[in-house]
């Protein structure tokens, strides 16, 4: 029996997450060249309608319930298990998401999948699946294999190519009627960060700032630079907790993930957490004081020195540039 | 109230990380272990809870090189219990971990009560099988919820009151019946700092309880092929001189890339 | 004529003098004993020791009044005042039995002509000193200056003393003229300068003069201990009990515990700690030398004593009705009197204590609470996480102890491991120097002068943990003893004579707080007690070109201008050496305004560069100094000798603009430029 891949569709707020379709673009791959089917997993309300953008998938086992609609629901992950009991996957991918942080290892101590987490790449080595996670912050690689009784793994998001999991493609729909158990987890409500009038995962040039940025006097500069280039501002975890800027601006792991074509971070250090959201950004600049800084690994250009010496006179060339000329 | 919290030590990663020779785990030599920072922060919101609503802190962890240092942190917060626990696994096999945990606590700690909270970060970075809150709550038969912010208890109706973290800055606000195993992300406030003649105080003071538990009867499923440094992904180009000098070739990177 | 013998309104003088002595005497006593009770609350302090020391200090400064000299002007103006003071003081100490019991067969101090004369000499010059300190106060009041109440009426009383003396005189004079008595030449000439009158006018007027001047003095006695002017009774003591270690031990000598704690009330300092608070004249020098007030910050010491004081008379003393103030509304002493901020601002340069006339230290008292606010956990951020690094890995940077002697790879010989074989000098680097990327040429380059000199010398390597001076100034007590026993211990391993550091914040807490006692010829291996010596490289490089193991013969003529560090200069009396390197170098030296011991601070130290500078400070403590370089020394090059001083000063000359105008170098630079290699 050809045991299929699952993917497990994110839903928030009724919309499917990126890492659904980064996910969908390994399955893809993984499931061509296993010559096992793909499916992805659904579940909540308005099914039908998301669904149809899942063509990457095969099929997508659609369950239909508003019990599974609420995120983070125990509900949800039961329904998981008596899907993985039912069908007896090859491999399920879940997001290693706020949302889908602690769901693998239940699934795994309730079905007797080994749970293999921080995924950043999976490949197919001789009808073998083969998992690399990253640890430590990502210092360190492993390589784990798939044992043939199949896995559940949970995938880093942003490590993925998104692109490769999207499809013009209508899948076909299974409808699945699984009985919603009660949830001892209550939803309450939503908190929304302070509308911002700005969605900065829409903006081309994105001004970024981090703890080196000092105060939020300092912000200004971060404030005329973005206007002298058509962009916005927004900043890391810690420019958030200071107050400095509202959450709608954060960048990050628990913020937005954003792609900007030019993203310039001005005293970020550069923790995993952070850089999570902006690594795919077109082109990295930062400027840290800190030659050690992470965030000069994972930028194409950098400037070791001080932002509030660098950052004033780069906008005097812009305006030289711009303005007399 | 009753608040346990599970601390764990994982390798320093301000240190260089070695792979050893058989190409499957961290060289031990090298190796320098601290506390998990989200777990500093599931112990400095205990104290959080306890300051505000009483009751007593018992915190746990798993033999490994430096625990004394955290447990005896945690004391001189605050905890009223600390216990070493030594039993034969690695730190990163989360459910063998869980697992000694478990018994632990079924064993020495009396019957979880709907005051008890079980509170441990969120994640670790070792967590390669996976989150140890979630595995000790399936263990536990508790209910879980991580990615914890901010946490408060109502006496009443015997439940906690958790605001968790989504992705975009959305936050959501749930309730949890006690007993529940909650992964806290970031304390209320930010840890304390706690001065050195605090903890040689309580060093004087309070003892760290050894107990010893059998091997636990998991084994780790991983089917770990090997362990290795990624391929250097090339650091950025760096550009020097003058503030104007820099600015000047920022605005030719960019004008290259149609940005300006 | 004996004044006392002569009745008003009816009534004996000197029924009238008991009276009122009595009276004043009483009212000064009463607070006195009261002050001395609430001093005896609180935590001792053996101030005895070293007595000879003390003495000498007492005669320099109380009787010499060494420092008020610091400003000259005003200082020999108070010298004068000063010294008539003691002259009327003890003239009245010798009157006063007379005056009590008029039959005790003793002549009057102004019944012999040398104490008159002098009467007339002092009371002309300390009135002519007043005049300037009015005038002073009035048109030139330097900053800083209170203008006080206070200081109004004891500048009045004063006047009024030397006035009613002269004028008594004067009129005594005239009076004994009148008589027809037979007069030495100078009553004469006194009895000259008032118009010639009658006997009995004379007399009466003498007899005004008399009581107008014992009513001041009595009533001036009674004032006394109630305003700043106690200054007059607690300084001499202060001074005597001052401060006889050096300056940068900061061990206070109080228990381990007591100075673990810190204080946040009164009774939590020692009595000579309280004692700083009786003996301040708020005369504004501390406040004229503070970087951080300077700067635009609150910190003012002169208010830190003034507060402390404050603090102690409204929780200390009872009011009359017996009850003491109720404790809701007594302010704290610390965020109340005294802010946080205030606390943390201070960058223990030392400028207070250093030019403080009566001997107080302000530095003793902020770190006091400060070593209190770490206790509660009540830090900043940024310096929690400073002392969280310098916990878990032992220096400021929170890099692993493993990447300490990294520096040494850009040298292209090996650096001899202490540790493992003995060497004449173990070098203490210190963590800026080792791992400030941008100064790690500048420790190549001294380890290249140590080597071209064939100094035997050597590194402990990652066994070396930060030396924690800055750690105690911040007051986490408890890890600076941590980090010190862990040096004493990687010390007592390694074989060596003689300890030379690089940056003076080492230099100064291994010299001073390490208990290492020093002796001409150290020791090597492991001996009996801990002798090494400690030096800073500049001592070193000194001793090399005096003894031509360095050859200085590029010779460099820039214009230099050199930045004494305060744990160098200031605090460890190091001023020449580093000046006679830079004048081997053939620089040509020109001093800035502020240099030796009034250098002013480049503002790193007391932990303040981890800690984020407030906003609305006007200039900072680097940036002044920066321009005091460009501006007043007109020199080319600003020549440091502290690793801090080189990332402090590099940044303001950026953000002064100053870049064209002058560069920031380390001295061993300079040397190495004019070495023939």
């Amino acid at each position: 029996m050809a045991k299929e891949i699952i993917v497990v569709a994110e839903i928030l707020k009724g919309n499917i997450s990126d890492i659904t379709y980064e996910m969908l673009g390994v399955g893809r791959k993984l499931a061509d060249s296993l010559k096992k089917p793909l499916f992805a997993c659904v579940a909540g309300t308005d099914g039908s309608t998301l669904a149809k953008t899942l063509g990457a998938a095969d099929k997508v086992l659609l369950v239909e319930n508003p019990a599974f609609a609420v995120p983070s629901s125990d509900a949800s992950t039961s329904l998981l298990v008596e899907i993985i009991k039912q069908r007896e996957p090859a491999l399920v991918l879940i997001g290693g998401t706020n949302i889908g942080t602690g769901v693998g290892i239940i699934l795994s101590l309730r079905t007797g999948l080994p749970h293999i987490n921080f995924s950043k790449d999976i490949q197919s080595e001789n009808g073998k699946i083969v998992v690399t996670s990253q640890l430590f912050g990502g210092k360190i690689l492993a390589e784990v294999e798939v044992p043939a009784g199949g896995a559940i793994v949970s995938v880093v998001p942003g490590a993925l190519p998104l692109e490769a999991g999207k499809s013009t493609r209508t899948p076909e729909i299974e409808k699945l009627t699984v009985p919603a158990s009660e949830s001892k987890i209550v939803f309450k409500q939503f908190i929304e960060p302070e509308t911002g009038d700005v969605d900065i995962t829409k903006q081309d040039v994105l001004i970024s700032v981090g703890r080196g940025i000092e105060n939020d006097s300092n912000l200004e500069l971060a404030d005329e630079l973005a206007k002298l280039l058509g962009g916005a501002v927004c900043g890391s975890r810690p420019a958030i907790d200071q107050g400095w800027l509202p959450l709608s601006r954060q960048v990050g792991k628990s913020g937005m993930m954003v792609k900007p074509k030019l993203y310039l971070a001005l005293g970020i250090s550069g923790a995993p957490e952070h850089v999570e959201g902006m690594k795919n950004s077109g082109l990295i600049i930062s400027i840290n004081k800190d030659p050690n800084a992470p965030i000069f690994g994972i930028s194409h250009y950098g400037v070791c020195a001080d932002l509030l010496d660098v950052v004033p006179a780069f906008i005097d060339e812009i305006k030289a540039r711009k303005g007399g000329g | 109230m009753q608040i346990f919290v599970l601390l764990k030590m994982v390798p320093d990663v301000v240190e260089e990380l070695v792979i050893d020779k058989d190409g499957k785990s961290l060289d031990e030599e090298l190796v320098r272990f601290k506390l998990n920072e989200p777990d500093e922060h599931a112990l400095e919101e205990a104290v959080l809870l306890k300051e505000k609503y009483g009751g007593s802190i018992t915190v746990m962890a798993l033999d490994a090189p430096d625990v004394d240092d955290a447990l005896y942190l945690a004391l001189a917060k605050g905890a009223n219990q600390a216990f070493r626990i030594s039993g034969e696994c690695k730190g990163w096999q989360t459910p063998v971990v869980a697992n000694l945990f478990t018994s632990f606590l079924s064993s020495h700690c009396g019957p979880l009560t709907n005051e008890t909270v079980v509170l441990t970060g969120s994640q670790a970075i070792d967590d390669i099988e996976g989150e140890l809150g979630a595995c000790i709550s399936e263990m536990l038969k508790l209910p879980y919820i991580s990615v914890v912010t901010r946490l408060s208890v109502d006496g009443g109706t015997k439940s906690a009151t958790v605001l968790k973290e989504f992705s975009g800055g959305l936050r959501g606000e749930f309730t949890v019946p006690l007993p529940a195993v909650i992964g806290i992300q970031s304390a209320s406030k930010p840890p304390r700092y706690v001065p050195v003649a605090k903890v040689n105080a309580a060093k004087k003071t309070a003892k760290i309880e050894s107990v010893s538990l059998p091997a636990p009867n998991i084994k780790s499923a991983l089917l770990l092929r090997k362990m290795f440094t990624p391929a250097a992904t090339g650091k950025a180009e760096m550009l020097e001189g003058s503030p104007k000098d820099i600015s000047a070739r920022l605005i030719e990177i960019i004008t290259q890339r149609g940005i300006l | 004529m004996d004044p006392v013998a002569v009745e008003v309104f009816g009534v004996p003088g000197y029924v009238i003098f008991w009276i009122a002595a009595l009276i004043a005497f009483w009212l000064f006593g009463r607070r006195v004993t009261i002050l001395i009770g609430l001093l005896r609350k609180a935590q001792p302090e053996n101030c005895t020791y070293q007595f000879g020391k003390r003495l000498q200090l007492f005669f320099v400064n109380v009787l010499a009044q060494k420092r008020l000299f610091y400003e000259y002007l005003i200082g020999g103006a108070h010298f004068l005042i000063f010294w008539s003071f003691i002259l009327f003081a003890g003239t009245f100490a010798w009157n006063l039995p007379r005056w009590l019991f008029p039959f005790l067969p003793m002549p009057y101090a102004d019944e012999i002509p040398i104490i008159r004369f002098l009467f007339v000499v002092m009371s002309v010059v300390g009135l002519l000193a007043v005049a300037f300190a009015v005038v002073r106060r009035v048109f030139f009041p330097p900053p800083h200056l209170q203008k006080t109440w206070d200081a109004n009426i004891i500048l009045a009383l004063i006047s009024l003393v030397l006035l009613t003396t002269l004028f008594g005189m004067a009129f005594k004079a005239g009076a004994d003229a009148a008589t027809g008595e037979q007069l030495i030449m100078f009553d004469k000439i006194l009895a000259t300068t008032i118009p010639q009158l009658s006997v009995n006018s004379a007399e009466r007027l003498y007899v005004l003069m008399f009581w107008l001047h014992q009513l001041v003095v009595l009533g001036f006695l009674a004032y006394l201990p109630y305003s700043k002017h106690l200054h007059l009774l607690a300084s001499p003591f202060n001074v005597f009990f001052g401060n006889v270690r050096p300056a940068g031990d900061l061990s206070d000598g109080i228990s381990d515990e007591r100075r673990v704690a810190g204080a946040s009330k009164w009774d939590e300092f020692t009595w000579r700690q309280l004692f700083n608070a009786f003996s301040c004249a708020e005369c504004g020098r501390c406040d004229r030398a503070c970087p951080a007030l300077n700067s635009g910050y609150s910190l003012s010491p002169r208010l830190v004593i003034h507060n402390v004081k404050e603090h102690l008379l409204e929780s200390g003393l009872k009011k009359k009705n017996g009850t003491k103030k109720s404790e809701e509304t007594k302010k704290s002493l610390i965020g109340g009197y005294i802010t946080e901020a205030d606390l943390w601002a201070c960058t223990t340069c030392y400028s207070c204590v250093d030019r403080c006339p009566v001997f107080n230290e302000h530095v003793s008292l902020i770190v006091s609470m400060r070593r209190y606010l770490v206790g509660q956990g009540s830090v900043s951020k940024e310096i929690e996480e400073t002392l969280v690094k310098y916990n878990r890995y032992g220096n400021s940077f929170g890099q692993s102890d493993r990447a300490r002697p990294k520096w040494t790879q850009g040298l292209d010989f090996t650096i001899k491991d202490a540790r493992k074989e003995s060497v004449e000098y173990l070098w203490w680097v210190g963590d800026y120097a080792s791992f400030d990327t941008r100064l790690q040429n500048i420790t190549q380059t001294t380890a290249r002068l140590f080597r071209h000199a064939g100094l035997d010398f050597g590194l402990v390597y990652e066994a070396e943990r930060n030396a924690g001076n800055d750690l105690r100034r911040i007051g986490e007590e408890g890890l600076f003893e941590l980090l010190k026993d862990k040096n004493l211990q990687t010390l007592d391993k390694a074989q060596f004579r003689t300890i030379v550091t690089t940056d003076p914040h080492v230099y100064n807490t291994l010299k001073n707080e390490y208990g290492l006692s020093g002796s001409a010829n150290g020791r090597i291996g492991n001996g009996v007690g801990r002798t090494w010596n400690v030096k800073h490289y500049t001592e070193v490089l000194d001793d090399l070109i005096k003894q031509g193991k360095l050859k200085l013969s590029r010779k460099q003529s820039h214009r230099v201008t050199y930045h004494d560090p305060c744990y160098l200069g200031r605090y460890n009396g190091i001023y020449d050496a580093p000046r006679r390197v830079l004048q081997a170098t053939g620089a040509q030296l020109t001093e800035m305004p502020r240099n030796g011991a009034k250098s002013y601070c480049c503002g790193a130290g007391g932990g303040r560069i981890w800690m984020q500078d407030s906003t609305g400070i006007k200039e900072r403590p680097s940036e002044s100094r920066v321009r005091e370089a460009v501006l007043a020394s007109q020199a080319e090059v600003m020549v440091v000798a502290c690793p801090k001083d080189v990332v402090m000063f590099q940044d303001a000359v950026k953000t002064t603009g100053n870049e064209t105008k002058i560069i920031v170098r380390d001295i061993s630079e300079l040397v190495w430029e004019a070495l023939e290699h």
